[in-house]
C-alpha cells in the first residue's frame, strides 16, 4: 500500500513524458498525478491502526542480499511518518500549481523533475531499510539541483551547487555510519536492528554509539538546518522559483527533523540523551538567532528563509526534550511549519510575480490594492507567528510543554525559546506592516491585480488546513501517540539499561 | 588385411610428403583457390596418418578423428569458398599478396 | 433550566456567524444590510448571556460545563497526559463578564454603525468587530487556561486589525496607525509570553488546564476574616452556599486548595523540584506579566494610547470596555492562586497602584481628548489590578463592570465630539469659511485647544459626558462612587485588618490617583464644553445623529444605575431596598474568595470630598477667561507646575526610555547580526575565505603543478615510449599472408622440435 502511493507520482512522470505533447498538458497531467496521489494518500489515513504503534501499510523484500548482509526494499509507514507523506503529498500540488505561469522555460524538464522530486520525497519517508533510505536522501537533491539551477534566480548555479555540496558533505558521513550498522547487523532494515539492539543481539559501546549519532545527527542538521549550519538555507531559498521554494521549506528541510526521530533517537537513545542538552542548546540558539536576523531582512524570501532557521529550531527543541509531548509537538510542528512557511512562499511569490522584486521597501499599502490577497496572507502570517486557534500555536506549545518538563533538557531553554515567540511577532509584523499595511504610495503598486483563480486555489488549501490543525489537532495527535509513546518508553528503558 | 603387409612407415612416409607439398603450396602459391586446395592437402595428409597409426595399434580413436577432420574440412571449404567468392567480387582477383589492406 | 446552559457555544458561534456573513457576503449588503447582520449578532450573544445568567439564578449558581458541538478535542496527548478539551464553562463570573462584553458591545455596534457611515471598508469594520466578540466571548467562556489563551491572543489580533483599520490616511498618518497596532501587538505578545510560560508550568504542577473539571464545584473559601470582628472595619461575609466537594477529576484550582490545605507539597518538574507555594508565586507573577500586556500595567502600558489611533468606536468598546480588562478577568478567574501567594499579591497591588497614580498624572498633560481617556483607562485599570492585590477580587469585578459602563460612555461620548468637530470642519470646507480661526494646516478634530463652548452645539453629548465624568470620577450616587469606594475600603482594610503593607500603599496611591482622576477629567470637560469655541470647526459643530446619541444615553443612565448591583452592606437605606453584596454574592459561587467590606462612611466622604474638591480645582483653573486663549495650558504657565506638566505631557518620557534602550539595540543588532554577523563573516568570509577559497587553491595545486605537471607528463612520457617501440615493430607486418604462414610453419616446427628435444637428447646422447 505504501509503495502504491509513492510510486505513483514517477508513474505519472513515466506516462507524462510518454503521452503529454504540449506545455499545457504537461502542466496538468503533472498537476493530476500529485492530486491522484494526494487522493491515494488519503486512504492511508484511512487505513491506519491508531492504537498500533508498529508499521502499518508494509511492503518488503529482498533487493540485494548476500554472504552476512541483507539490504531490503522495505517500506512502510507508522504514526510518524504518515504525516510527513500528507504533507508532502499536500504540498506538491499546490507548488505545481504555482508554477503554472511563473514557469515557461524547459517546461516538460521541469514538471518531470517536480513529479521526480515528490516521488524521491514520499521514498525518504516510507523507506524502512537505512540503505533504501539513503538512496532516496541523495536522489532528492538531484531535481533540487536542477530546480534551483535552471529556474532559479541570477545566482542560481552558485545556490545550487552550494546547496548540493553542503547536503552531500554531510551525506556522506551518514552514509559511513550506515554501512558500519548493516555490517554489524548483518541487515540494513531499521526494525530488524532495532530488535537486535532491543534483543542485546547487536551492542556497541557507548563512544561507538556516539560516533554513530554525531555521524547520522551532522547529516540531519545540515538538512534542517541548524544553527551554525545554516548558511547554505538563504541562497538557496532566495535563488530558487517559488514552487523550489516552497517544496524545499515545506518538505525538504523536514527530512533532516525526521530524521533525527526516525533514526537518531531510537538506535542511539543513550548518546540522544548524552547530546540531548547540546542540541537543545544549539536549537535555542537558533530559535533566537534566526529571528533576530529575519528582523535584520530587507527582501522578504530572506525574511522567511530565516525564519525557517528560528520555527526548524522549536522542532529540534521538541524533538530533544525526549517525553512524548515535545516529540508530538515536533512531529506536528514539522507539518505546520511545511502548510506556514509553504504558504508563506507562495505568498511572497505571488508579489514577486506582479512585480519582480522582493525587496520590501518596494511594497507598501497593498491591503489597500490586492484586499482578497492580503486577507490570506495575514491567516498565513499569523499562523506562522503562532496566533493559537491556528496551527502553528498547537505545534509550539506542545514543544514548549515538552521542553519545560523534560528530563533531558534544563529548564531554562523553555523561557528562552519562548521569546521566540515575541521575536516572531516582531518580524513577522515588521514584514506584514512594511508591505500591506501603511498608505499605499508607490505608483506601480496601485494597479497590481488580485488574485486569480489559479492563485487563489493553491493558497486555500493552506488555509483550510491552517484552520483545522488549530481547532482538531487532538485528532492528528491521535495518530502520532501510541508510537511515539512507545519510542519514549524504549528511549527510557535504553538509557536505564545503559545501551 | 592380414594379406597386404604394409608396413605404417610407408603410410607415415607418403604422409609426410604430401603434408610437405601442402606446406610448399600454401607459401608458394598466390592463387587463393590453390592455397585453399593445399591447405585441404595438408589435411589430408593428417588424415592418413591417422588412419595408419589407427591400424598400428588396433585402436578406434584414430578414424573417429578422422571423421572429424572432414567433418571440419568440409565446413571449411564452404566457408572458404564462400569468403574467397566475396573477395573475388570486392577486389576482382583472388591473387592473395592483393589481399593486404590491413598493412596499409 | 440546566438545558439552558447548553446555549453557551451560541455566544461564541453567533457572532462568529455574523462575521463570516459580512465576509463573504458584506460588500453585497449595503451599509444596512452589514449593520443589521453585526449589530444582530451582538444583541443576540446579549440575549443568550441574559438566558444564561437567568438561568444561573434559577439553578443556585450551579457552575456549568459545556462542550463545542462538533469540533473534538482541541489537543489530545494521551501519553503526556494533555488533554486540552473545547468546553465552554457558565459561571457568575463567566457569566459576568459575557453580559458586559456582550452588553456593552451591543450599544457600540449600534453606536459605530452610525459612526462608521460612509466610511469605504464599513463591512469590514463589522467583521472585526463581531470578531472580536468571538474571541473576547471564547476568553471569558473557555474552561481552560489554554483556551483563555486563544481568546487572549484573538483579541489581540482584533485589537492590531481595529488599531490599524485607518493603515491607508495619506500624508504619514496611515503609517503611523499601523506601527501603533504592530506595537499593541508586540507588547502584548511581550505579555503573553509570560502568560505562556505561566501556563506551562501550572500544567506541569497540576497536570491539567481546566479551571475545574466538569461536575466540580469551586472550594469554599476558609473566611479567615471571620475570626476577627472589628469595628472599624468589620467585614461582611456574603451568605456561603457552596457545595459539597466533588469527587472525581480535579481541575487546577481545587487541586491547588488542596494541596496547600495538606501544606509542604513538593513540585517535581523533571530536573528540579520546588515548593508548592514557590511555584505558585512564579505563576502568578508570570500571569501578572501577561496581564500587564493586556491590562495596560506598568512596564507594558505604552501601548494603549497610541492605540487610540484606531476608530473611536474601536477605542471605547476593545481600548477601555472589555479587552484590557481581560487581565483583570485571568487574576480574578486565579484568585485561589493569587490569594495564596502573598509576595504576587503585593506585586500586583503594587504595579496596579503605581500604574493607577501614574497614568493619571500622564493624564493631565495631554491635549489630545482620546489620550486623555486613554490614560484615564490605563489608570482605572490600575485601580482594578490594584484591588486584585489587596485581595478584592469582588470589588476588581465590580470595577471591572461599572468602569466598562462609564468608561464605553466617554469614549463614544468623545468619539461624538470628534465627529461633531469634522462635521464642523467640513462645513467650513464647503462655505468657505476657511479664513478665519486657526490654521487649517494644523486642525486636528481630536485636539482639545481647538475645541472649547460645545456644551449648546451637542447637548445631548455634554450631559452624558457630565455622567461619564462624575462616574469616572466617583462622586455619589453614580456608579464609580461604589465601586471605588469599595476598592478603597477593601485596600485599606488589607492592610489595617491583615497587616499587609501592600493594603497601606495601595490605598494612599489610589487615593492621590483618584483626586487625579476627578482633576483631568474635569480639566478636560472644562476645555470640551465650557468657555468660547477655539476654532471655526468648533464653532460650526453639530450633534450627531440618534442611532449615535441613544446608546449615549442608555450608557449614560446605566453608569448612573450600574452602582447598585452591589450595594455594600451598612449603607443606609439603599441596601436594605436594594439587597446587600448581590453582586459580590453572585460572584461569591465561582471566586473562591470574593468578599465584601462594610460601608465606612468616613472614607467614602473622604473620596466624595477629595473628588469634588478636585473638580472645583480644575474648574477654577480652566475657567472661562483661561479657557479663552488656550494656546498653552494654565499649568504650563505657572513656574510651579510647569516642569511636571512637561513631564506630564512627554509622558514620563516612558516610550523614549524603550526607544532608547529596547527597540534600537534590538534592531540595530538584527541588522549587525544579518549584515555583517551572518552575511559578511559566517556566509561569505567563513564559507568564502575559509572553506571555499582554500579548497579551490588546494584544487588548483593538485591540478596544475601535481597532476599536470608530474602525473600527466609521465604518463606523456609512457606512451611516447611505446608509440616509438611499436614504430620500429610495424616493420614485421608485412601484410602478405604467405609470410605469416611461413611464421606459422616456423612456429609449428619450434613447437615440434621442442616436443621432440628429450628424444633429440638422447639421440645425442646427452
Amino acid at each position: 500500500m505504501a509503495t502504491v502511493v509513492f510510486m505513483l507520482p514517477l508513474v505519472g512522470m513515466v506516462l507524462m513524458l510518454i503521452l503529454a505533447r504540449s506545455d499545457q498538458q504537461y502542466r496538468w497531467w503533472t498537476l493530476t498525478t500529485s492530486i491522484v496521489t494526494f487522493a491515494v494518500s488519503l486512504l492511508l489515513v484511512r487505513g491506519f491502526d491508531k492504537t498500533s504503534a508498529g508499521l502499518q501499510m508494509v511492503d518488503q523484500f529482498d533487493w540485494i542480499s548476500g554472504e552476512g548482509f541483507s539490504i531490503q526494499y522495505y517500506v512502510g509507514i507508522d504514526g510518524i511518518s504518515i504525516w510527513l507523506v500528507m504533507l508532502t503529498t499536500f504540498i506538491m500540488p499546490l507548488a505545481i500549481l504555482s508554477s503554472f505561469k511563473a514557469i515557461q522555460k524547459r517546461v516538460k524538464l521541469y514538471y518531470m523533475f517536480m513529479l521526480l522530486m515528490e516521488w524521491a520525497m514520499l521514498g525518504v519517508f516510507v523507506a524502512q531499510d537505512l540503505f533504501l533510505f539513503y538512496v532516496f536522501w541523495e536522489v532528492t537533491l538531484v531535481p533540487m539541483y536542477f530546480l534551483i539551477g535552471i529556474w532559479g534566480a541570477e545566482q542560481r548555479i552558485y545556490a545550487a551547487v552550494k546547496f548540493f555540496l553542503y547536503t552531500m558533505a554531510g551525506s556522506l558521513l551518514m552514509l559511513l555510519a550506515i554501512l558500519w550498522l548493516g555490517n554489524e547487523a548483518g541487515t540494513f532494515a531499521v526494525p530488524e536492528i532495532l530488535e537486535q539492539l532491543k534483543t542485546g543481539d547487536l551492542v556497541f559501546s557507548t563512544a561507538t554509539g556516539r560516533w554513530l549519532f554525531l555521524a547520522f545527527g551532522i547529516a540531519f542538521a545540515i538538512k534542517v538546518p541548524m544553527w551554525p549550519l545554516h548558511s547554505w538555507l538563504p541562497d538557496a531559498h532566495v535563488q530558487a522559483p517559488t514552487a523550489g521554494s516552497v517544496i524545499l521549506a515545506g518538505v525538504l528541510l523536514k527530512m533532516g527533523t525526521y530524521g533525527f526521530v526516525r533514526f537518531n533517537l531510537p538506535l542511539f537513545p543513550a548518546a540522544s540523551e548524552t547530546f540531548a542538552p547540546y542540541i537543545a542548546a544549539l536549537a535555542v540558539i537558533g530559535i533566537i538567532y534566526g529571528a533576530w536576523v529575519s528582523y535584520g531582512q530587507k527582501d522578504m524570501k530572506k525574511l522567511v528563509a530565516y525564519s525557517s532557521i528560528s520555527h526548524l529550531g522549536f522542532v529540534m527543541l521538541g524533538i530533544f526534550a525526549l517525553n512524548s509531548s515535545g516529540i508530538e509537538g515536533a512531529v506536528l510542528q514539522m507539518v505546520n511549519h511545511g502548510i506556514s512557511t509553504g504558504g508563506l512562499f507562495l505568498v511572497v511569490g505571488v508579489l514577486y510575480e506582479r512585480r519582480h522584486t522582493k525587496l520590501m521597501a518596494a511594497f507598501g499599502g497593498i491591503w489597500q490594492a490586492m484586499p482578497l490577497y492580503s486577507g490570506v496572507a495575514l491567516v498565513i502570517v499569523l499562523s506562522s507567528m503562532g496566533l493559537p486557534g491556528l496551527n502553528g500555536f498547537v505545534g509550539e506549545f506542545t514543544i514548549l510543554l515538552g521542553a519545560a518538563g523534560s528530563d533531558a533538557i534544563s529548564w531554562w531553554f523553555t523561557p528562552l525559546a519562548a521569546l521566540g515567540v515575541i521575536l516572531a511577532a516582531v518580524y513577522m509584523l515588521y514584514m506584514f506592516n512594511t508591505v500591506f499595511m501603511g498608505e499605499l504610495d508607490k505608483e506601480e503598486n496601485k494597479r497590481l491585480p488580485d488574485l486569480d483563480w489559479r492563485e487563489l486555489y493553491a493558497l486555500v488549501p493552506i488555509l483550510i488546513m491552517v484552520l483545522v490543525i488549530g481547532l482538531q489537532a487532538g485528532y492528528f495527535f491521535e495518530f502520532m501517540d501510541a508510537k511515539v509513546g512507545d519510542l519514549v518508553r524504549d528511549i527510557s528503558l535504553a538509557v536505564a539499561a545503559g545501551r | 588385411m592380414e594379406a597386404s603387409e604394409v608396413s605404417v612407415e610407408l603410410y607415415v612416409l607418403l604422409s609426410a610428403v604430401l603434408f610437405i607439398m601442402g606446406v610448399l603450396g600454401v607459401l608458394l602459391r598466390r592463387n587463393a583457390i590453390l592455397v585453399f586446395m593445399s591447405v585441404e592437402l595438408m589435411l589430408n595428409a593428417g588424415n592418413l596418418a591417422l588412419a595408419a597409426f589407427a591400424r598400428q595399434w588396433g585402436n578406434g580413436d584414430g578414424h573417429l578423428m578422422v571423421f572429424f577432420v572432414m567433418t571440419v574440412a568440409a565446413a571449411e571449404v564452404a566457408v572458404g569458398l564462400a569468403l574467397i567468392v566475396a573477395i573475388f567480387r570486392t577486389k576482382q582477383s583472388i591473387n592473395i599478396d592483393d589481399l593486404h589492406m590491413f598493412k596499409d | 433550566m440546566e438545558n439552558y446552559f447548553d446555549l453557551v457555544p451560541l455566544v461564541v458561534l453567533i457572532p462568529l456567524v455574523g462575521m463570516l456573513t459580512n465576509l463573504f457576503f458584506g460588500k453585497r449588503f449595503g451599509e444596512q444590510g452589514v449593520a443589521i447582520v453585526a449589530v444582530g449578532a451582538s444583541a443576540a450573544a446579549f440575549l443568550i448571556a441574559v438566558i444564561l445568567w437567568i438561568a444561573q439564578v434559577n439553578t443556585g449558581y450551579v457552575p456549568a460545563v459545556i462542550d463545542m458541538p462538533v469540533l473534538g478535542d482541541w489537543i489530545n496527548i494521551t501519553s503526556a497526559g494533555l488533554r486540552i478539551p473545547w468546553e465552554f464553562r457558565v459561571d457568575s463570573l463567566s457569566v459576568t463578564m459575557m453580559l458586559v462584553v456582550s452588553g456593552v458591545g451591543t450599544l457600540i455596534h449600534i453606536y459605530a454603525v452610525g459612526y462608521m457611515h460612509g466610511d469605504s471598508r464599513f463591512p469590514r469594520f463589522f467583521v472585526y468587530m463581531n470578531m472580536f466578540l468571538v474571541f473576547m466571548l471564547l476568553l471569558v467562556t473557555g474552561n481552560n487556561f489554554l483556551m483563555m489563551f486563544v481568546g487572549w491572543e484573538g483579541v489581540g489580533l482584533c485589537s492590531y486589525l481595529l488599531i490599524g483599520f485607518w493603515f491607508d490616511k495619506p500624508g504619514g498618518v496611515g503609517w503611523k496607525n499601523s506601527d501603533a497596532a504592530r506595537k499593541a501587538f508586540i507588547v502584548n505578545r511581550v505579555g503573553d509570553f509570560g502568560l505562556i510560560l505561566g501556563v506551562l508550568l501550572t500544567f506541569w504542577t497540576f497536570r491539567t488546564l481546566d479551571y475545574y473539571k466538569p461536575g466540580e464545584m469551586p472550594a469554599a473559601a476558609h473566611h479567615e476574616e471571620a475570626a476577627y470582628e472589628e469595628t472599624l472595619f468589620a467585614p461582611d461575609l456574603p451568605e456561603d452556599e457552596h457545595h459539597e466537594t466533588a469527587t472525581g477529576p480535579i481541575g487546577v484550582f481545587n487541586q491547588a486548595s488542596a494541596w496547600l490545605e495538606e501544606g509542604d507539597h513538593e513540585v517535581n518538574f523533571g530536573v528540579i523540584s520546588l515548593s508548592l507555594e514557590a511555584t505558585i508565586t512564579l505563576i502568578t507573577l508570570l500571569f501578572l506579566l501577561g496581564a500587564t500586556g493586556k491590562s495596560a500595567q506598568i512596564p507594558l502600558f505604552v501601548w494603549l494610547p497610541d492605540a487610540m489611533a484606531g476608530p473611536t468606536p474601536v477605542s471605547a468598546f476593545i481600548h477601555a470596555a472589555t479587552m484590557v480588562t481581560a487581565g483583570v478577568y485571568m487574576m480574578v478567574r486565579s484568585n485561589v492562586l493569587y490569594h495564596s501567594s502573598d509576595l504576587s499579591s503585593f506585586v500586583v497591588a503594587m504595579i496596579g497602584a503605581t500604574t493607577a497614580i501614574v497614568a493619571g498624572f500622564i493624564a493631565v498633560g495631554q491635549w489630545d481628548i482620546k489620550r486623555v481617556l486613554a490614560y484615564s483607562t490605563v489608570s482605572q485599570l490600575g485601580f482594578m489590578v490594584a484591588a486584585v492585590g489587596v485581595g478584592a477580587y469582588a470589588a476588581a469585578m465590580f470595577h471591572l463592570v461599572t468602569h466598562a459602563c462609564f468608561k464605553a460612555l466617554l469614549f463614544l461620548a468623545s468619539g461624538s465630539v470628534i465627529h461633531g468637530m469634522e462635521h464642523g470642519h467640513h462645513h467650513l470646507h464647503e462655505h468657505g469659511h476657511g479664513d478665519h480661526g486657526h490654521d487649517d494646516d494644523d486642525f486636528d478634530p481630536q485636539d482639545m485647544r481647538f475645541m472649547g463652548g460645545l456644551k449648546d452645539k451637542m447637548p445631548v453629548t455634554y450631559w452624558t459626558y457630565i455622567f461619564g465624568t462624575l462616574a469616572l470620577a466617583g462622586v455619589f450616587p453614580f456608579a464609580g462612587f461604589w465601586s471605588k469606594d469599595e476598592i478603597l475600603l477593601d485596600s485599606i482594610k488589607h492592610g489595617v485588618n491583615d497587616g499587609y503593607l501592600s493594603g497601606y500603599l495601595a490605598f494612599v496611591l489610589l487615593l492621590i490617583a483618584a483626586v487625579f482622576t476627578a482633576f483631568y477629567m474635569w480639566r478636560q470637560v472644562s476645555m470640551v464644553f465650557y468657555g468660547q469655541p477655539r476654532h471655526a470647526a468648533a464653532e460650526h459643530a453639530s450633534e450627531s445623529s440618534n442611532l449615535m446619541t441613544r446608546p449615549l444615553i442608555v450608557l449614560a443612565i446605566l453608569s448612573l444605575l450600574i452602582g447598585l448591583i452591589n450595594i455594600p452592606s451598612g449603607f443606609p437605606i439603599l441596601g436594605w431596598l436594594l439587597g446587600k453584596h448581590e453582586f459580590t454574592s453572585f460572584l461569591g459561587h465561582s471566586v473562591t474568595f470574593a468578599h465584601a467590606g462594610s460601608f465606612n462612611f468616613l472614607l467614602a466622604t473622604m473620596a466624595v470630598i477629595l473628588a469634588l474638591g478636585a473638580i472645583y480645582a480644575a474648574r477654577a483653573l480652566y475657567n472661562d477667561k483661561t479657557l479663552a486663549t488656550l494656546e498653552r495650558d494654565p499649568l504650563e504657565l505657572d513656574e510651579r507646575t510647569a516642569e511636571a506638566f512637561a513631564l506630564a505631557n512627554a509622558k514620563l518620557y516612558w516610550d523614549e526610555f524603550y526607544f532608547k534602550y529596547i527597540i534600537w539595540p534590538y534592531r540595530n543588532v538584527a541588522y549587525w547580526l544579518a549584515e555583517k554577523l551572518d552575511w559578511e563573516i559566517w556566509h561569505d568570509f567563513a564559507h568564502e575565505r575559509l572553506i571555499r577559497d582554500p579548497f579551490n587553491r588546494a584544487t588548483q595545486f593538485l591540478a596544475e603543478p601535481v597532476d599536470k605537471g608530474f602525473i600527466d607528463r609521465n604518463f606523456d612520457r609512457l606512451g611516447t615510449l611505446v608509440r616509438r617501440v611499436s614504430d620500429r615493430m610495424r616493420v614485421i607486418q608485412t601484410g602478405y599472408v604467405r609470410t605469416y604462414a611461413l611464421s606459422v610453419l616456423f612456429g609449428a616446427l619450434l613447437v615440434v622440435i621442442l616436443i621432440l628435444l628429450p628424444v633429440l637428447r638422447e639421440l645425442l646422447g646427452l
